[in-house]
């Protein structure tokens, strides 16, 4: 019992509800959300810390024992999720502080951007798959309001879809655990790994139908091709600080999910299932960067960017060694970083010269020369140039491919990578490179204040890759231990 | 002309006590028995809807002059308040303590900390409910 594991999901809510005490007050309300995200950042590592030190902990909500209560489980692949969510909640809200427009501060932006928070790391950490629908919900309730916000008719239109979307699957996630707790009698993660495991091999199609009916569910959330064709437009609607803040955290939660249920519950079947994971990951990566090849969109590319992502993240849990698993994670936690900084470029490069459409800018390294570097090596950094954490996190997945004898995935995913290259490359021609277009007046914008948020996660890419060794270790201790699920189910059911 | 609301203003006032005062039954039954901070958060929303209706908005918003995002944040807080207290005494978030008193009037009564927690979503409720409805009840007025 510790309730450390609980305060990533209670100081966000607690804060969130004190702020809409302080609707007027704005200077008020960032001023504590600044100190609250950065006092949040600083106790994910430290739960990180403690986790790598002493192994799995869990917490009995209420005194409720493990079964029949919810748990909270924070192991290391969550604490790893949690820590990351930080980071680029972080430099979300620094950078809204310069770009919102204070009618969107004035109607609760800071509430429902820790209410998301909320939901996001109650879904890494909780161990109950109903618990995991709940902050779900409360992440996707958030989003909605975030997303609609603002009510240009584009915006407006484009939420519509997504809120209809995410019902969909929210009722496809409830008949799914409906269906789970019929078959199974039980909802707690370890409890549900446990019975599963003792099901008779000969007679368990109908645990196939529900993990296949998961994956679908948390394909719809993490933007899986042939469900990812809501993303796009939905991410190019709202203001970049949104859209960055979305784009880091939503899809992750979903791929946090695909790889929890497909490591922990559902593993007896996994000849079918890793391989239709593994189909989708081709399909999602390769679509996803051909979309982003055709659009001439800074926003855009970078949006449809996120699917291809998804696919490199879902491929190593198809390939399922250890080493596959870690550079999953590992991509993960490379891609939170570098989207978010590669979208708040965008939004600088969008208050420089007032359009993300690539054909109407040109030169803008000329006039703003940090602006551009720093999106250079953002760029290439995902695309997986060496020494960048893009290049690593793809050796280890490549690697692991290539050992259990997958070439034709590795294959693909060596195209997407050369494509991923050709896209940015693009952006970075088009935007910053040739002879400046811009007025004299858009000449003298100051970015300085705009960049500042991102600069931390280009360093933090840059000593990703700089410092593999130590990273890989951290990524490889976390897929072992999900490897092993009796690790899990012990911590959570003491036996 | 004017149309006369005699009727429904009159059993208007009478129905809405009475649902009122159920509400406040089933607010204190919850936890054991059916009930609870939803059920009676509800149940007092319809009532105070009922008044809306029959009565005009800016009457009734002269007579409840809360505002109901306030009341939210209000209710919230003191459903977080109340799993909090827990973490004092070293145990899990939300474990709830009850003991039995004795009083001279009502006899034995049970304190819970279910109490507060269930007043917390109590109003979260009738401010959610209330709040929404009306919001689109105002439109383009």
């Amino acid at each position: 019992m510790n309730n450390l594991v609980l305060l990533p999901v209670l100081i966000p809510f607690l804060m969130g509800v004190i702020l809409i005490f302080f609707k007027k007050n704005i200077p008020v309300q960032r001023y504590i959300s600044g100190i609250t995200s950065s006092a949040l950042l600083l106790l994910a590592a430290y739960i990180l810390y403690v986790i790598y030190q002493d192994g799995i902990i869990t917490l009995e909500l209420g005194n409720w024992p493990a079964p029949f209560g919810i748990v909270l489980v924070g192991d290391l692949f969550s604490s790893i999720m949690v820590l990351l969510a930080s980071i680029v909640a972080m430099a979300c809200l620094f950078f809204a502080f310069q770009t919102l427009h204070h009618d969107r501060e004035k109607f609760y932006f800071y509430p429902f951007y820790f209410f998301l928070l909320t939901g996001v790391n109650g879904s890494f950490l909780t161990g109950d798959i109903f618990n995991l629908f709940v902050f779900f919900e409360v992440m996707l309730l958030s989003s909605f309001v975030l997303l609609a916000m603002g009510g240009k008719k584009y915006q407006l239109r484009e939420s519509f879809k997504y809120v209809v979307i995410s019902t969909f699957g929210s009722m496809f996630f409830i008949i799914a655990v409906a269906l789970l707790y019929s078959v199974t009698g039980t909802l707690n993660f370890a409890h549900l790994a446990q019975r599963i495991s003792e099901v008779d091999p000969a007679n368990n199609g109908i645990l196939t139908v529900i993990a296949i009916l998961f994956f679908l569910v948390f394909g719809l959330k993490g933007a899986l091709v042939p469900l990812h064709f809501w993303l796009p437009n939905s991410y190019f609607a709202p203001p970049t600080a949104v859209a960055a803040l979305l784009g880091g955290l939503l899809t992750k939660v979903g791929v946090y999910s695909i790889i929890r249920t497909n490591t922990l519950i559902f593993t007896h079947n996994q000849d079918f299932t890793l391989n239709i994971i593994l189909i989708l990951a081709g399909l999602t990566m390769f679509f996803g960067v051909v979309g982003a090849v055709s659009k001439f969109d800074f926003k855009r590319i970078l949006a449809i960017h996120i699917v291809s992502q998804v696919g490199y993240m879902i491929m190593g849990l198809g390939i399922g060694t250890a080493m596959a698993i870690a550079g999953s994670i590992y991509i993960i936690a490379h891609n939170m970083i570098i989207k978010t900084a590669l979208f708040l470029f965008s939004g600088a490069t969008e208050t420089v010269t007032g359009t993300t459409n690539l054909k109407k800018m040109s030169g803008i390294l000329k006039t703003h020369p940090y602006l551009g570097w720093l999106f250079f090596i953002a760029a290439i950094s995902l695309a997986g140039i060496p020494p960048l954490s893009g290049f690593f996190s793809k050796f280890a997945l490549v690697l692991g491919g290539l050992e259990e004898q997958r070439y034709f995935i590795v294959f693909v995913s060596l195209v997407v990578g050369l494509l991923t290259l050709f896209s940015m490359v693009k952006i970075f021609m088009y935007v910053f490179w040739g002879s400046p277009t811009i007025t004299e007046e858009q000449k003298k914008t100051k970015v300085g204040k705009l960049l500042l948020p991102a600069i931390p996660l280009v360093i933090i890419s840059f000593l990703m890759g700089v410092m593999a060794e130590p990273v890989y270790l951290l990524f490889e201790a976390a897929a072992n231990q999900m490897l092993d699920p009796s690790i899990y189910i012990n911590s959570v059911l003491k036996e | 002309m004017r149309t006369n609301f005699l009727m429904l203003h009159t059993i208007t006032r009478i129905v809405s006590f009475i649902i009122l005062s159920f509400s406040i039954y089933l607010f204190f039954a919850g936890h054991n028995n059916p009930g609870g901070g939803f059920i009676g958060g509800l149940m007092t929303a319809t009532a105070l809807l009922l008044l809306y209706i029959s009565f005009d908005i800016k009457k009734i918003k002269k007579a409840i002059p809360f505002d109901y995002s306030t009341i939210i944040a209000i209710g919230l807080l003191i459903a977080i308040v109340t799993g909090l207290n827990s973490l004092l005494f070293g145990d899990p978030f939300l474990t709830q303590y009850f003991e039995y008193y004795t009083v001279p009037v009502l006899g034995e009564i049970e304190l819970t900390t279910a109490l507060p927690f269930d007043l917390g979503i109590y109003l979260v409720v009738v401010a959610v409910a209330l709040l929404s409805i009306l919001t689109i009840a105002e439109d383009d007025s």
